[in-house]
């Protein structure tokens, strides 16, 4: 909110493109502002020295000073390179690879590529095509790859002159022979180089290598190398500058002894040492070198650990961006706000604001927030005046703005009802992860949102906390609402189902009043007027009113669907009547919901919603009337079915005790392709899994409906195995789809004997959490438990890096005008998406449901 | 059918997928007027038409969203058992990331050997099996005994391994092919003799000839490591683990058709690109069935798409679909930036700034979905 948001809003200048390259000397010194002579800074009243590494030419980062090049202040500067000359070349140790390349494949006399005239052509090609399809660097390593056809023969097909060997020691001295190339001769031999030889290696035109040995050094602007000002009032340098006076001094004291003709030995040391300081200065973790420290042994960060890696310039700020009107804070349920809106906190929308313009149709209406002021909610915290300048609306200036409000000015005023705004939760793995609501502001600390958005934002609340941000123009809140809001996102494009639908509650409510209410006239009218229902007219007029009828009076009126709930029973619905089945997960659940689907794409997002929430509403008003909770008798078994279970488990451990002794007598048929072993052990799990899975089915099967067992049943929460676990056996603990081996000696714990395969002592838990566990039970649950815990902790990296790569790899494959998959390049990825051309959030689950439409069509004549 | 109607889908080639066609032709009732069937067809095309994807949909970044979202899903066991009696096979994340990294060498190559119908009963199947095994000539001796004094290397067999295996002596040693110098061998019914004709100091050549011996492919076809037979549906099956396409292939009994190999790059080494796209998807599907997700077909696809559209097999990974970008700053900002930058420096690249990050990066529009269209508005 500071002085780019002043200035008025419109795209004076696009950038159109990015050109790379590198500077010559020529170039750096002129568009350097200033030449830097002097390692001191500041002199003794604290002001930048000129032609000190923070002269005022370069810009400036104290509040009051003006920079001397550009006549701006402080943040309104963008700062200016300088330059220093360098008493003597020095490589940039970034070009190393390229300089040895070059040198490798020229004549050390003439300076021409090995490559003879007569072959240079048809070489051209081939390195033309190569550079084309797979890049710059393999084009230097095939040219590589010639010259060292050609230099067999250790001559320069050109003069004729001998080639000697030339080699590189890490990280920057060049040796021909025994003989160490100054970075002087380097430099010669680049020069030497003719122009048309070097468009061989496929560099740009006009570059020329000797420039890659710099003589001539950029200082970059003072405003990218801030200072700090440290609370004792000291001040403390950046990084850069520090590496930049280090520069500066060497370089310095190489021109006096070259001056005063000192020993060769002394500028050797001198002219190592720059090029150490001037290779830190680039990369501080060049693999050979020692990284420079700051005093307290800290490594300096210098230009290529800023720009690389997660937390480099690249990655952090360029493509990743922070905005202001954005807010968090903890999330928490409210079941009777719509799908698509949040709740948010009075005080959070007191800051967050809208910008509204000022018309002559919403004056009235504008001034009505400043009148409020900023304290008092809902106000207007600034006004923008038709020039631009921004003013806080306050007690004091409140009178004076409401005097002058004129059409043209910009009134931020708070957040209400109404408005829009970008909801998210980390990690944004999808587009449902940022989608948008509208705002309802409530009282308390927390957003609350609709539990059945729960599910695309993968949220719960224990405590997540999510993200809110406030679209600020009109087109940005334009594209939400269109495109964001969630009714539009309820068809995942993924497999093309609904990813919200009821969730707990909601759907075992509705499954019990489609299933078994039977309610007065009274009673269903207060059931509909609590989920929002005023109108009643679809209710029949009798005394007793089925459920399946209550529940019908919210379907529109010409829905036709039929379909299977989720225990394979038919549902129909007729004329928007629900004439049989019963309404379950398969029919209202996330990511199947089916006949929410239908709904979706006979009447649109709206009316899905719409009807989504009043189900949801429904099902817990139901829930809330019927009572509905659960015990632990609710896992209490009957007689019969307690004793099948034993006798099921009974069977199956003396099946594998058979089959236990068939391996010890070695009587075991063999698995193809197994080992004995390995067999018994497939052989044991197979039997052990079977017995849980049939005494699970036992205990779901018997004639008791629980609320747990409901649950299960109709797909709120829990299944079949939750419940057999609970009512039944937990049954057999797997480690990595095998039965507990390890631990102690030929056994899994001291409490067995030695050699012990039986299904107990290799983590089958014949008990059920409800009777309890023993010990070494429980410690086998433990064991599985923990390895569920590392699978999930080393997963999570690994996706979540197979994700970066795929969308970093697809992020521009965009469906063109002509049907056609293209990347940024205009590629043609494929010729049509999908190879048919559909929209996978358009379809159901990614077909065309041709069997409605034929039942449609002749349904609708009959 | 009657022929009128068949004629009315036909005339509707091109505007529906085939697919869709042909599911028409299966679900029309046998007696509907051709008016009806003629309102069928325009009602599914209306749908079809309604269904497709708009302009500047940012297909990718869906697709990369389908397949990366329920990828924290997937479990990282390696290995699971498809039932009690087949192999071993890596599934789950390790393997999706296998096959789009495009890893040169996987963990468990394997491959399905189908056969052509008269090969397919139970006892070919397994002799096949048999002759496809790699075996070496040390599988078959149960001893190897060295005479230093009258350097001599004889080897016993186990005879009912070699019966089994429908082989003598005699065929080993021919199979061995057998070459080296300085060496004379001699079979009989149950050994193998080598004689060494050099002096006694060069024993160590025969102990070196021992250990080149014993590892030496005397059967079967190189690289399949296991074989095992089984029943699917009505026909057999051979299923290898370790592969060996091209050979396979070449067997005049196998089916070549239905034969597949689940190592992406041997696919492509051997069938070509377009092979190695489809064997990617259906790879990919595989693994994603297998554990339950629900990722539509298209985002795999898409995925196998870029891999493949360069016409060479190409991982996602910073060498392979992400190095082909054309635009500097979308490379770097993926991984190694300076690399990029400093070759892009001394390419002299530039950047036309035509796909998403570099545009957020200068905070431009982004030229897709809403960022695509311009707008000309006439000036009063």
């Amino acid at each position: 909110m500071t002085g780019a948001m002043m200035r008025p809003q419109f795209v004076s200048k696009r950038i159109k493109a990015i050109r790379f390259g590198v500077l010559s000397p020529k170039i750096i010194k002129d568009m350097a502002a200033a030449k830097i002579v002097t390692p001191e800074l500041y002199d003794r009243e604290g002001y930048p020295v000129d032609g000190g590494l923070m002269d005022t030419r370069l810009g400036v980062i104290d509040p009051g000073l003006v920079c001397k090049t550009d006549g701006l202040k402080l943040k309104d500067t963008l700062g200016h390179f300088g330059y220093i000359e360098l008493a003597r070349p020095v490589v940039h140790i970034k070009y190393v690879r390229q300089i040895l390349d070059l040198l490798k494949s020229t004549c050390k006399i003439c300076g021409r590529v090995l490559i003879p005239d007569e072959n240079a052509k048809k070489y051209h090609g081939i390195l033309a095509r190569v550079g084309e399809e797979e890049g710059f660097e393999a084009r230097r390593r095939r040219v590589k790859a010639i010259v060292d056809k050609y230099k067999k023969k250790d001559q320069c097909p050109h003069c004729e002159a001998k080639q000697e060997k030339l080699r590189i020691e890490k990280p920057y001295n060049f040796y021909e022979g025994e003989i160490r190339l100054s970075p002087i001769e380097v430099r010669a031999r680049l020069e030497k180089i003719p122009d048309e030889d070097l468009l061989v290696f496929g560099f740009a035109v006009g570059f020329r290598p000797e420039w890659v040995i710099l003589t001539i050094l950029a200082i970059p602007p003072v405003t990218m190398r801030p200072s700090i000002t440290l609370e004792s009032g000291e001040r403390s340098e950046d990084d850069l500058t520090h590496k930049l006076g280090d520069i500066v001094r060497i370089n310095q004291r190489l021109f006096e002894n070259i001056n005063a003709g000192a020993p060769e030995v002394i500028i050797e040391d001198l002219w190592d040492l720059l090029q150490y300081h001037v290779t830190t200065f680039f990369d501080n973790e060049v693999p050979q070198l020692p990284p420079a420290r700051h005093r307290g042994g800290q490594v300096l960060k210098t230009l290529v650990n800023r720009i690389s890696s997660k937390e480099g310039r690249i990655r952090h700020n360029l493509a990743g961006k922070r905005t202001d009107f954005s807010a968090r804070t903890v999330i928490s349920p409210d079941p009777m706000i719509e799908l698509n809106e949040v709740g948010v906190p009075q005080s959070m929308a007191m800051t967050l604001t809208v910008p509204e313009r000022v018309t002559e149709w919403n004056k009235q209406y504008l001034r009505s927030f400043v009148e409020n002021g900023s304290k008092k909610y809902p106000g207007a915290n600034y006004v923008i005046k038709a020039d631009g300048r921004r003013k806080a609306v306050t007690e004091e200036t409140k009178e004076e703005i409401l005097n002058e409000l004129a059409i043209g000015y910009i009134v931020e005023r708070h957040l209400v009802n109404g408005d829009v705004a970008l909801f998210n939760r980390q990690p944004s793995l999808h587009r449902m992860s940022m989608m948008c609501h509208k705002v309802k502001i409530l009282s308390g600390r927390t957003f609350r949102l609709n539990p059945a958005v729960c599910n695309p934002y993968n949220a719960d609340f224990d405590g997540d906390e999510m993200n809110l941000h406030v679209p600020q123009t009109e087109e940005a809140r334009a594209e939400a609402r269109i495109l964001m809001l969630v009714e539009t996102q309820m068809i995942s494009p993924r497999y093309g189902l609904s990813v919200v639908g009821c969730i707990h509650d909601g759907i075992t409510g509705n499954y019990l009043l489609t299933k078994e209410l039977v309610l007065s006239h009274p009673e269903a009218v207060d059931l509909l007027y609590s989920c929002g229902v005023n109108d009643l007219s679809r209710l029949p007029h009798k005394e007793k009113i089925d459920g399946k009828e209550v529940f019908s009076a919210l379907l529109p009126e010409d829905f036709q669907f039929s379909g299977k709930d989720k225990n394979g029973n038919e549902v129909e619905i007729v004329n928007g009547q629900l004439k049989s089945g019963c309404m379950d997960k398969a029919n209202l659940g996330q990511e199947s919901g089916l006949m929410l689907r239908n709904l979706y794409e006979r009447y649109g997002a709206e009316i899905a919603a719409d009807f989504l929430g009043k189900v949801s509403k429904l099902g817990i008003a139901v829930l809330t009337r019927r009572g509905f909770s659960i015990g632990i008798s609710d896992l209490d078994l009957t007689k019969e079915t307690d004793d099948e279970i034993r006798a099921v488990l009974e069977k199956a451990e003396q099946e594998s005790m058979k089959i236990i002794e068939q391996y010890t007598t070695g009587k075991l048929e063999v698995l193809p392709g197994r080992s004995m072993q390995e067999t018994m052990e497939l052989r044991i799990l197979e039997a052990l899994n079977r017995a849980r899975n049939k005494s699970g089915d036992l205990a779901m099967r018997q004639n008791k409906e629980s609320a747990a067992i409901i649950m299960a049943k109709c797909g709120a929460r829990g299944n079949a195995l939750n419940i057999a676990q609970m009512a039944a056996v937990v049954g057999q603990q797997a480690l990595r789809g095998r039965r507990i081996d390890h631990g102690y000696a030929n056994r899994t714990l001291p409490y067995f004997k030695q050699g012990d395969v039986s299904p107990k002592a290799r983590g089958f838990v014949r008990n059920n959490f409800k009777t309890g566990l023993t010990p070494y039970e429980f410690f086998f649950g433990a064991m599985t438990g923990r390895d569920a815990l590392m699978d999930t902790a080393l997963r999570t990296p690994k996706s979540g890096y197979l994700y970066r790569r795929l969308s970093n790899a697809m992020q521009d494959l965009k469906a063109s005008y002509d049907g056609t998959v293209r990347d940024a390049s205009g590629r043609v990825v494929q010729f049509s998406y999908g190879e048919d051309g559909l929209d996978v959030s358009k379809t159901q689950n990614g077909v065309i449901d041709v069997k409605r439409i034929i039942a449609q069509v002749l349904g609708g004549a009959q | 059918m009657k022929s009128e109607h068949q004629s009315l889908i036909e005339s509707y080639e091109g505007k529906l997928p085939l697919l869709v066609l042909e599911e028409i032709k299966e679900a029309l009732p046998a007696s509907v007027s051709k008016e009806k069937v003629k309102r069928i067809l325009d009602e599914t095309l209306a749908s079809y038409t309604a269904a497709k994807i708009n302009p500047g949909e940012c297909v990718g970044l869906v697709s990369a969203e389908s397949i990366g979202e329920p990828g924290t899903q997937m479990t990282l066991n390696t290995f699971h058992f498809a039932g009690v009696s087949e192999m071993n096979v890596t599934t789950g994340l390790p393997r999706i990331i296998e096959i789009f990294d495009a890893q040169k060498t996987i963990k468990t190559p394997m491959m399905e050997v189908y056969f052509k119908k008269e090969a397919n009963t139970i006892e070919k199947v397994k002799a096949f099996a048999m002759e496809l095994k790699e075996t070496h000539f040390g599988d078959f001796a149960s001893s190897f005994s060295l005479n230093i004094f009258e350097q001599t290397l004889s080897v016993e067999f186990n005879m009912s391994l070699l019966a089994d295996h429908k082989m003598n002596t005699k065929d080993l040693l021919k199979a061995l092919k057998f070459k080296s110098k300085g060496f004379t061998a001699e079979a009989t019914t149950n050994s193998i003799v080598f004689t060494q004709k050099g002096k006694p100091e060069e024993i160590k050549d025969l102990y070196a000839l021992k250990e080149k011996v014993r590892v030496t492919r005397v059967k079967g076809i190189k690289g399949v490591k296991q074989v095992l037979p089984v029943k699917r549906g009505e026909e057999y099956v051979v299923l290898t683990s370790g592969t060996n396409l091209n050979e396979v292939l070449m067997l005049p009994e196998v089916d070549t058709s239905r034969t597949i190999c689940n190592d992406i790059n041997e696919v492509y080494a051997v069938l070509g690109i377009e092979a190695a796209r489809q064997s990617i998807i259906n790879e990919v599907y595989k693994v994603i069935e297998a554990q339950g997700l629900n990722i539509d077909i298209r985002h795999i696809m898409l995925v196998a798409d870029i891999m493949c559209v360069s016409g060479v097999l190409k991982g996602v990974t910073r060498y392979g679909v992400v190095s082909e970008k054309a635009s500097v700053l979308a490379r770097a900002s993926f991984e190694t930036p300076v690399r990029h930058l400093i070759n892009a420096a001394l390419e002299g690249e530039v950047d036309a700034l035509t796909s998403v990050v570099e545009n957020v990066m200068i905070n431009q529009p982004v030229p897709l979905g809403t960022g695509l269209p311009g707008l000309i508005t006439k000036l009063k």
